[in-house]
Parts: structure tokens; C-alpha cells; sequence
């Protein structure tokens, strides 16, 4: 069945790819502004065996690792502390209605201005997009604790921090991963914004030199790549997910907030 | 009304190849009340299906009204186990009855007046604007059973209905059963493992083997129509049809192959 | 009374507590960067006239309702589509994983090539990055169905057309609503950087003018107007929301209510 699968879509792909090049060349579109899959390819191999690619995925790769790091520290710490300590929760719910939904886009002016096109523009944003995504997720999943289970541990004198490790941070965990992968998505999506709009190095930065020297073709490979890494992104966000929660007996879904 | 020969369900997948039911024939007349009962995992819900037109028989057939079954038939209703699952939790307690009425081609006014007689019917006339899992279980049970009645079927299929709610409410269900089965004339096949329950509820019980599933015996139950939870449960001949369809179905358990020998007394 | 009192006082608190400290803090600021709050707040009725409202978060709002609302028709129809059929999703599957990794702001310079700079430009840019988590968790929901109730509805002949809308698109309404929000904060972000690429209007186009010309209150302004327009766009969604899917909250706490294990 797996295999059936896998084979299914195999074929699903390659119809895309013949799709992609038998459009354009059938004039379909023009060439100039769709370039057949063959071409793309080929500015894709020259771009692998340029070494300026290399540092900029390396950018891109930074900025987005460091900026999820950043976010995911901050979000499962905060999280647990406005869960934890009483009254916290109630008097920051309302500040963290607010601010979580304004888009980090927001800040790009700001961004430019303070940090110009360094590192810190990126983390800026990245930081600010994916950290409500963990925050979110990991109150979500303190608030699902059992009330029974909390009491059994407190009537069996555990401390708080053993609360903490032995009774909290096991049901939050799958909440917790679910926000880890979410975050991971979104901090890729603004490392790219951030070079694509700032001008920061890395991957955008390279689309957005692509696209005013009318290099359609790298600029179309370069896309791919950026897909590639938000694809491996997710499927290893997912497996790790999985491996982490694999002694859980249900893997729960995302929470609708 | 219903008839079913020879019906076989294998089941094929990845390599393996599971036999289900081998053999059954057994057929209900015009407003019967027939339970099926037999160990557990001995293909009674795969049957069911089959019989609904759910699953389609790898040999054999099932006929409604001398119609062959070939996919759910209008003439059916079904109520599920797990009603959690099989009221829709996005409609209310009446729109969930009057659905399937909408197959039917019925005028807004037949449909709203046959959901208020089948929630009537089970004693939820007020309870038509609740969410069903505003309700307790054994109440979107008799959600359930209302969706059957206001479909106004030949035969009513129950699978297990009564699994899951708690023992009271499960006493109460059988008789609102019993009653509806009274009331209404209808043709009811009633799947249970509990033998408590089918020889209370049956007029006949078909007892099935182990799985792959063949009928093992059928029994009348020459029981009064009017039956009641506190007198006709002390009644011996309640407990001889009772015991005599547990030893058929230990016997199923332990794969004995021909029937067991205790000659069952007629009832003087 | 003094539980809403006390209510009234944890919503209230903490942001008056921030404002207070941006306040006093930013008061005097000499930091160009950093103008004081109340300059910030004396500005923004002059920034954004009636004028402004009408020519630039006007058309930015309507840029994104329209390209939303395309996003959203296309991405349930396909993805019911496709999470109807097994052999459909498993041939569309790894292609379309592939193209919703795809950073939606990339498509900005591609779909400039096909569009030009105009509103199409702009309406396409956010429903072709929107559609993808809108589409990718309606074939999820719709894939998920419970098997008990497809068989309840098959056995009683709820089909067609009755089926997809009495039974598929409600019981995969949790996981469409959870696309859509994530298209939503997509969405926002496609039309501040289509406009801050190439614009002649729109909020986004705004704010970067008043920062290349070093406006810094009105582009302080700009930001908080944008904050704002996430705050109200997220909570007009909440409203929709709760309406459509009270269904499943009321069936979630059911289910979180002790003694109803069923």
C-alpha cells in the first residue's frame, strides 16, 4: 500500500516537472517569465557549484536556526512561568490577545533603521513571528494538565519544580512540539521576508539580486531551493515531533486557537 | 422480509486473508424482533454490515422484500454503537433526525411532523434544539433510534446499541425496544454479545459460532409478549432459554463443532 | 460585582502598566528612533486623514479581503477534491507538500513577472500564498472523516451533494478553520511586502515612504496602525469563528468534562 503510494506519487511529481516544461515550451506562457523545467535545472546546477550560493544558504540557515532557538527558549520559558505563578496567566492574557496577531512585517521599517541589513534585522522579525507560536502552544498545553493528576502530585508533597518536570512538562510536551514546528515554518518564511525586503544576506537577498538583474532562470532556482529547505524544514520538524512523542499514546493534534 | 443465504465475507489485504463469516443462511419474517448473538469478535458486526449493504459479501447474497441488497437500501435503517460518532456533532438533536429524510423527497411539513412523532416517540420530544453531545449517552441513543423511526424503514438494523451506556439506562432501552417494536409493528435485527439481553428483547435468538462465523443454533423464545425487567428476568423459563444459549455459545468458544445435546423442554 | 471588577482590572492592567512605562520612558526622547509616545500619538491623526484611509488602507484592506476570499474558495474546493479521492492524494501529495514549503514572499518577484505592479499583481501574490495551508488542511479534514459517521450517512443515503455539505465540510470545519487562520496572518504579510515592493499606494507603501524620508513618527504611526489592523482582523476571524465551529468547542469541552468517557 505504502509502496502503491510512494509510486503514485512519484508519478504525481514527474507530472508536475513535465508540466513545468512542456507548458512554456508549447507557448503556453512565455519563456522569459516561465522558464521550462530544463532550464531551471540547469541555473540550478550552476548555482550549486558557486560558492556564494553556499554562503548565502548559510545566511539564510543562521538566521533562521538562531532566531527559532531564540523564540523557542523564550516561548517554553515564559509559558511556564505565566502558568505557573499565580494570577500571571489572567493579567497577560489580554496584552498577549493583542500583540500576538500584529504581523512581524510590521516592524520592517524598524528593523532597517535600527539594525540596517545585519543579522539582528532578521532575528528581529524571526524572533517576533515564531516565539507567539510557542507561547501560544505551550499555554495551551499547561491549561490541558489534569486536575487530578496535579492534585495526586501535590497530595504526594511533590515541590513545585518536581510538578514542574514530573507532571506539567509531560502533558505540555506534545503542545510544546506542535508549536516547535509550527514556529520552525514561520521563522523560515521571515528569515526569507527579511532578506528578500531588507536586503539582509542570505537566500532572499539572492532572489531579490536575481529578479532586478532579470535573471528569471536562477531566480526560478533559487525558489526551488528556498521550497527544498521549507520542505525538509517541515518533514523534519514532523519526524522529530514523532520520535518525541512516541511513548504518547495519542499524538494530539494542533490546538484551533 | 429478510433473507440471507449463504453469505461468505473474506476479508484480502497486504498478504493476509481473514475469513470472516463462512457460511450463514438464517431469514427474518415480517415484523420480527430477531437477535443475533454470539462470542465476541465472531464477525456479528461485519454480518450486520453486509446485511445493510455496507460491505459487499464475497459470496452469498442478502435479499429485502425478495430485492437483492446491493448497497444501502432505502428500506433500511441502521443505529450504530457508537452513537458518539454516528450523530453528526455539528447538527442539532432534530436536524440530525430529519437528514436522511431529505433522501425521500418529503414536503418540509411531512418532515418536521415525523421528527416530532419519532422524538416523541422516545420520550425526547424537548430535546430537538440540543446538540447531542449536550445529552447524556443513553439519551443520544434514543437520538439514534429516533433518526431510524421518522425514516420509517422495513427492517431496523442495531449493532450493538447498548455497548457502551451504563446498566440502567441499558434496561431502560431495551424496553423502549420492546415497546417501539410493539407499537410499531416493525421488523428489528438486534446484534448483541449479551445473552441477558437477547433472550429479553428477542422473540427468536440465532445463536452464531465462532468466527469464520456459521449459525450454530436458532431458538424461539416462547416468552409472553408483555415482558418486564423485574418479572419476566425471574422467570425459569427465562433462565432456561438463557442458560441454554450460554452453553451454546461456550461451545462456540471453545470450537466445539456440533451443537451441544441438552434437549431443550418444550413449554408445557 | 467584584469578580467583574477584578476581571476589569486583569484585562485592563498589565497593558496600562506598558503604555504608562512606553510613556514615561520614551518622554523626551532626543533618540530620533525612538520618538516619545505622546509626539508618536499627537502625529497619527495627522498622518492618517480621511485622505490617507481612503486611498491607502482602503485599497490594502480590500487587496487582501479579495485575495483571502480567493484563497479560501479555491483552497476548500481543491482540497475537498483531493482529500476525497485516495489516488488523487497520493499522486498530488508530494508536489503539493513541495509548493506549500515554498516561502509564500518568493512568489512576489514571480508573480511580478506574469502581473506587472497593479492590484492583480497584489491580489494574486496573497492568494497564491494563502491558498496552500487553506487547501493542505482541508484535504487533512476531509480525509479524516469518521468512519462511523460515513457509514451512518451511507446507510441512510445521504449522498452527493447532501453528503459534502451536511457531512464533509462540517465535520472538517475544525481543521479548514485552522488553515484559514494561518492564511490569515500569511495574508497580512503578502500585502505589507507586495506593497512594500511595488506600490503607488497601501499601508505597507506608506510606511516604507515615511522611513526612506525618515518621518519616523508617522512611520511609528504606520506601525502601530498596522498592529492594530492585525488585532481587529484576528478578532473579526475569533468572531467568525466561534460562530461557525460552536459546535466543536461546546464538543471539546464535552469531551474535557469528567464521567463522559464515552
Amino acid at each position: 500500500m505504502r509502496g502503491a503510494n510512494a509510486a503514485l506519487g512519484a508519478a504525481g511529481l514527474a507530472a508536475f516537472l513535465a508540466l513545468g516544461e512542456a507548458v512554456p515550451r508549447l507557448g503556453l506562457v512565455e519563456e522569459d517569465y516561465f522558464p521550462p523545467t530544463s532550464r531551471i535545472a540547469d541555473a540550478l546546477g550552476t548555482e550549486i557549484a558557486d560558492g556564494s550560493f553556499w554562503t548565502a544558504l548559510g545566511d539564510t540557515l543562521t538566521g533562521w536556526a538562531l532566531g527559532l532557538a531564540i523564540a523557542i527558549g523564550a516561548g517554553i520559558v515564559i509559558g511556564v512561568v505565566l502558568s505557573v505563578v499565580p494570577y500571571l496567566r489572567e493579567a497577560t492574557a489580554s496584552t498577549i490577545e493583542f500583540l500576538r496577531p500584529i504581523p512581524s512585517v510590521a516592524l520592517i521599517p524598524l528593523a532597517v533603521l535600527l539594525y540596517g541589513t545585519e543579522l539582528r534585522s532578521v532575528l528581529l522579525l524571526v524572533v517576533y513571528a515564531s516565539f507567539w507560536q510557542v507561547l501560544i502552544q505551550v499555554l495551551y498545553g499547561v491549561q490541558d494538565v489534569d486536575p487530578v493528576a496535579e492534585e495526586t502530585a501535590r497530595s504526594y508533597g511533590l515541590g513545585p519544580w518536581a510538578r514542574v518536570r514530573h507532571v506539567l512538562w509531560p502533558t505540555a510536551l506534545p503542545y510544546v512540539m506542535t508549536g516547535v514546528r509550527l514556529a520552525a515554518a514561520v521563522a523560515l518564511i521571515l528569515a526569507i521576508t527579511a532578506e528578500l525586503v531588507i536586503g539582509a544576506p542570505g537566500l532572499g537577498a539572492r532572489i531579490a539580486v536575481a529578479r532586478t538583474s532579470q535573471a528569471v532562470p536562477e531566480m526560478y532556482a533559487l525558489i526551488v531551493v528556498a521550497g527544498l529547505l521549507g520542505l525538509l524544514i517541515n518533514v523534519g520538524a514532523r519526524s522529530v515531533e514523532r520520535r518525541a512523542l512516541a511513548w504518547h499514546q495519542s499524538v494530539r493534534g494542533e490546538v484551533a486557537v | 422480509m429478510l433473507d440471507v443465504r449463504g453469505l461468505k465475507k473474506v476479508y484480502e489485504g497486504s498478504g493476509r486473508r481473514v475469513e470472516a463469516v463462512r457460511d450463514l443462511t438464517f431469514s427474518v419474517a415480517a415484523g420480527e424482533l430477531v437477535c443475533l448473538v454470539g462470542p465476541s469478535g465472531c464477525g456479528k458486526t461485519t454480518l450486520l454490515r453486509c446485511v445493510g449493504g455496507l460491505l459487499r459479501p464475497t459470496a452469498g447474497e442478502v435479499l429485502l422484500a425478495g430485492r437483492k441488497v446491493d448497497g444501502p437500501p432505502p428500506g433500511m435503517a441502521f443505529v450504530f454503537q457508537e452513537y458518539g460518532r454516528s450523530l453528526f456533532p455539528w447538527m442539532r438533536v432534530g436536524e440530525n433526525v430529519e437528514l436522511p429524510l431529505r433522501r425521500k423527497g418529503l414536503g418540509k411539513a411531512r418532515r418536521r411532523e415525523l421528527v416530532a412523532d419519532a422524538l416523541g416517540s422516545v420520550g425526547l420530544a424537548d430535546a430537538a434544539g440540543a446538540y447531542p453531545w449536550q445529552l447524556s449517552g443513553g439519551m443520544q441513543q434514543r437520538v439514534a433510534i429516533a433518526r431510524a423511526l421518522a425514516y420509517e424503514p422495513e427492517v431496523l438494523l442495531m449493532d450493538e446499541p447498548f455497548a457502551a451506556v451504563d446498566a440502567q439506562t441499558r434496561a431502560d432501552l431495551e424496553d423502549l425496544v420492546r415497546r417501539l417494536w410493539r407499537e410499531r409493528s416493525m421488523t428489528i435485527l438486534f446484534v448483541t454479545h449479551d445473552i441477558d439481553e437477547a433472550v429479553y428483547l428477542g422473540e427468536r435468538v440465532v445463536v452464531l459460532s465462532a468466527s469464520p462465523t456459521v449459525v450454530r443454533e436458532q431458538l424461539k423464545v416462547d416468552l409472553p409478549h408483555g415482558r418486564d425487567q423485574v418479572h419476566t428476568r425471574v422467570a425459569p423459563r427465562f433462565a432456561e432459554l438463557r442458560t441454554r444459549v450460554y452453553e451454546q455459545i461456550q461451545a462456540a468458544k471453545r470450537g466445539t463443532e456440533r451443537p451441544v445435546k441438552s434437549p431443550l423442554p418444550r413449554q408445557g | 460585582m467584584r469578580r467583574v471588577l477584578l476581571r476589569l482590572v486583569f484585562v485592563f492592567a498589565l497593558p496600562a502598566v506598558l503604555v504608562t512605562v512606553w510613556w514615561v520612558a520614551s518622554a523626551g526622547s532626543e533618540d530620533v528612533y525612538w520618538p516619545p509616545l505622546a509626539t508618536v500619538l499627537e502625529t497619527f491623526p495627522d498622518v492618517w486623514t480621511g485622505e490617507r484611509w481612503r486611498g491607502d488602507v482602503l485599497p490594502s484592506v480590500l487587496r487582501l479581503a479579495a485575495g483571502y476570499a480567493l484563497a479560501a474558495v479555491v483552497g476548500v474546493a481543491l482540497g475537498t477534491l483531493v482529500g476525497s479521492y485516495r489516488r488523487v492524494r497520493a499522486v498530488c501529495e508530494p508536489a503539493l507538500e513541495f509548493l506549500r514549503a515554498v516561502p509564500p514572499p518568493v512568489l512576489v518577484p514571480v508573480i511580478m513577472l506574469f502581473a506587472g505592479i497593479g492590484d492583480t499583481m497584489k491580489i494574486v501574490v496573497i492568494a497564491a500564498g494563502c491558498v496552500w495551508p487553506v487547501l493542505l488542511n482541508t484535504v487533512e479534514g476531509v480525509r479524516a472523516v469518521d468512519a462511523v459517521t460515513a457509514e451512518t450517512a451511507r446507510s441512510y443515503g445521504v449522498t452527493g451533494v447532501a453528503w459534502l455539505r451536511h457531512v464533509v465540510l462540517p465535520s472538517a470545519s475544525p481543521q479548514i478553520f485552522a488553515g484559514l487562520r494561518q492564511a490569515l496572518s500569511i495574508g497580512i504579510i503578502l500585502m505589507v511586502i507586495s506593497e512594500m515592493f511595488a506600490a503607488s499606494n497601501g499601508l505597507g507603501f506608506t510606511i516604507v515612504q515615511f522611513q526612506r524620508s525618515f518621518a519616523i513618527p508617522g512611520m511609528w504611526t504606520g506601525i502601530l496602525l498596522l498592529g492594530l489592523l492585525g488585532f481587529v482582523l484576528s478578532a473579526l476571524f475569533r468572531l467568525v469563528e466561534r460562530r461557525a465551529l460552536g459546535w466543536y468547542h461546546g464538543l471539546r469541552a464535552a469531551a474535557r468534562r469528567p464521567g463522559s468517557s464515552s
